[in-house]
């Protein structure tokens, strides 16, 4: 078997397929990497363009554009279509690239279940996009009116479009944990010699914590979905109140997944961080030990402290306060992560090149976002702010810089090594500003809106709302007209561009910038020698 | 390095495919462990959706074991020229046993004015075992300009109340009836009231 495998490899080696094949049957981790981030890519367009529609539906109060189902699916798809399809995949993408780079291997450990994990993502994006073409057909049902939580017993009355989007997760889902068997097969067995878990690049770290993440809930979510494709077509009543069952335990399965998706999406953002801040500081990452310690702190508390987000549904005493004191305790390890990057800023002989201040633009912003998490968890607080556009700023706040912001400084930090050219950072400049004080205009308005009253997830509002409304909208064409000139930059440098030395950027370290610009085909086919 | 490698990268696969299955079993497994898990600690909110359809039993048995503190707290709306609060703010109260504690009402305006009290329980948990047996919320109160009234409440706590709850606090917003509320028959307006408490 072992003597098959390498002939196999020899063959790749001298024999890369070209043209389509190259990617449809790509096992190279590079590759199968670009294709995560082009993917990503094209979703946040679709996300981008769904979120630039409700902003310009919330324009004005009174229903202008959109029929309040449609609005609603819109929500529901720019949620699903941004963590599903946008943020997570793009973090799969900068693992599949880095992580052998990163620890001295030559490629992933399961190069064959690598191309699987990404080919079922175009598919599942197919099956996300037919639930939502669906109900403009005759015969097509209602349109997904219940948010990316799909809460039943409203999530069981929606037509078939709903079955599309059941069958959509349970891709996506099967999608990522396959992808995140791999990386964690990979780390575990594939780090260069010498290279002990204490010694592994953060981006690794992160990502290992990442994909167990993943393991544990992904199948949880999928469990869940699956009871309510029962619920909708079988006749049995998991959620059904009338049959024995409770809806609330829905949202049970929901949040199991969804408090520690929040991580997934954060940790790897944090990995790009912890390379990013040291190379523009000119400093080696201050606490590595108890980066790692506060990383594995966030994830274990973050399994157990879901209910958080189901505060008002009814809980006892006992356990809202259980679930409050968990959700204020994960600020400290999530604390300790701030002031270890502010630590390595201190002092350091700083430049302000594009990924850096995305990550300063990070460690403000995130923190921020964090505050505003702080006042939700506090569970007589959150009677008053729950399901108002509070909650919308505050993930927002904590989403787009926390895991968004966080790849768009990978993107820049490792562009030049993945195309072998610098990127333009005039532009990369320009991109970046343009983008942060669109989304400032964006997001922080909400927080004013939901303190005041507004209800998230509805077509229309008082007309006391309008002015912060509209701001609101105005930031949002600003910032999601700003990505274009992300799509701009990104072509740009593929097609050329000033050369980028092995080592892109004069403070950083690590494997991945002892190999040329752009890599050989296989990253390390001798492994090198960790000191 | 390529053979023990192979061999290590399978048996990692294999285990996180095991994983994998164990979680998805875990959903599913949540569906009477959630019931379990409920009727054991009380995480239910229908236990205490059913609690409140009864209301508590009054048995007439006084709980000295326990002492729960009961907060009062008064709000009047600024529709309604009346100065109101309690005479103690606090009190210490064993469960099972009736207490009675005066609210002190003035009206600073000098024509007669109609306000009823609205009255509330924190945390709304414990409402259904908080029982008032004679209460000026039960019916709208009208006070002759400058005049000043003591205005009775005699309240239980039900031994019944769960015990995580060690303190509650019952709240009070008066509120102004319009003038064509007032001359509206009363007997319309009070089951609704009376449904509140």
């Amino acid at each position: 078997m072992t003597t098959t495998t390498m002939t196999h490899d020899e063959a790749h080696h001298h024999d890369a397929p070209t043209g389509w094949r190259r990617w449809l049957f790509s096992t190279n981790h590079k590759d199968i990497g670009t294709l995560y981030l082009l993917f990503a890519l094209t979703m946040m367009f679709l996300g981008g363009a769904s979120a630039m529609l409700i902003r310009m539906e919330l324009f004005q109060p009174g229903i202008q554009l959109l029929d309040p189902d449609l609005y609603n699916n819109l929500v529901t798809n720019h949620a699903l279509i941004m963590i599903f399809g946008a943020v997570m995949p793009a973090a799969a993408g900068l693992a599949n690239w880095m992580i052998p780079m990163m620890i001295g291997a030559p490629d992933m450990a399961l190069p064959r279940l690598n191309n699987l994990s990404f080919w079922i993502l175009p598919a599942a994006a197919t099956m996300l996009l037919l639930s939502f073409v669906v109900p403009f057909f005759p015969g097509g049902g209602t349109q997904i009116n219940t948010g990316w939580t799909l809460y039943p017993p409203l999530s069981v009355q929606v037509g078939m479009s709903m079955d599309f989007l059941i069958f959509a997760i349970h891709l996506l889902g099967i999608s990522s944990v396959l992808a995140s068997i791999n990386i964690i097969v990979t780390l575990l067995n594939m780090r260069a010699p010498g290279m002990n878990l204490m010694k592994m690049p953060m981006f690794c770290w992160t990502w290992l914590v990442t994909a167990f993440l993943l393991i544990l809930v992904v199948p949880v979510l999928a469990g869940g979905v699956t009871m309510l494709l029962f619920d909708r077509h079988f006749g049995t009543s998991f959620f059904d109140a009338a049959g024995g069952g409770d809806p609330v335990l829905f949202q049970h399965l929901f949040w199991f997944f969804g408090h520690p998706e929040v991580y997934v999406l954060l940790l790897p953002s944090i990995g790009v961080l912890s390379h990013v801040i040291p190379t523009f500081s000119r400093k080696p990452l201050f606490g590595y030990n108890s980066m790692v310690g506060a990383m594995l702190a966030v994830a274990t508390i973050g399994m157990v402290v879901w209910a958080h987000h189901q505060y008002t549904v009814g809980m006892s005493l006992g356990a809202v306060t259980y679930f409050m004191i968990g959700t204020i305790l994960i600020s400290i390890p999530v604390g300790l992560m701030i002031f270890n990057f502010i630590a390595t800023m201190w002092r350091g002989s700083m430049t302000f090149e594009t990924p850096m201040l995305f990550a300063v633009a990070i460690v403000l912003m995130f923190t921020f976002g964090g505050l505003s998490g702080v006042m939700l968890a506090v569970v007589p607080a959150d009677m008053q702010y729950h399901d108002s556009m509070f909650v919308v700023a505050h993930f927002h706040y904590v989403l787009m810089p926390g895991a968004v912001f966080g790849l768009f400084a990978g993107v820049f930090y490792w562009l030049p090594k993945w195309t072998g050219h610098m990127y333009d950072e005039r532009l990369g400049k320009i991109f970046f500003w343009t983008n942060v004080i669109g989304f400032n205009i964006t997001f922080f308005p909400q927080h004013f809106l939901g303190l005041a009253g507004m209800p998230r997830r509805i077509v229309d509002y008082n007309v006391m709302f309008t002015e912060f409304n509209v701001l609101s909208s105005i930031g949002a064409m600003i910032f999601g007209l700003s990505h274009l000139l992300l799509l701009y930059i990104v072509i740009k440098t593929i097609r050329g561009g000033q050369k980028a030395k092995s080592r892109s950027w004069e403070g950083a370290t690590g494997l991945e910038w002892e190999l040329s610009s752009p890599p050989p085909f296989h990253s390390w086919t001798v492994a090198p020698q960790i000191k | 390095m390529a053979a023990d490698n192979q061999g290590n990268k399978k048996r990692t696969t294999l285990l996180l495919g095991g994983l994998v299955a164990l979680m998805f079993g875990f959903g599913f497994a949540m569906v009477p462990l959630y019931d379990l898990l409920c009727q054991v600690t009380g995480t239910q909110s229908i236990a205490i959706r059913a609690g409140m359809g009864k209301g508590p039993a009054v048995t007439g048995e006084i709980d000295k074991s326990r002492l729960i503190t009961i907060k009062f707290d008064a709000t009047v709306n600024p529709n309604l020229p009346w100065d109101f609060g309690p005479e103690i703010r606090t009190m210490k109260v064993h469960p099972g046993e009736i207490y009675a504690v005066n609210f002190v009402a003035s009206n600073r305006s000098n024509s007669s004015v109609t306000g009823q009290a609205i009255p509330s329980v924190a945390p709304w948990q414990a409402t259904p075992y908080f029982s008032k047996l004679e209460c000026f919320c039960f019916t709208r109160q009208t006070l002759k300009g400058n005049e000043r009234t003591d205005m009775p409440l005699r309240f239980m706590v039900s031994p019944d109340l769960p015990a995580e709850i060690r303190s509650l606090t019952l709240s009070y917003s008066f509120m102004r009836l319009k003038p064509g509320q007032e001359a509206e028959n009363e007997t319309q307006t009070l089951p609704a009231i009376a449904a509140i408490n």
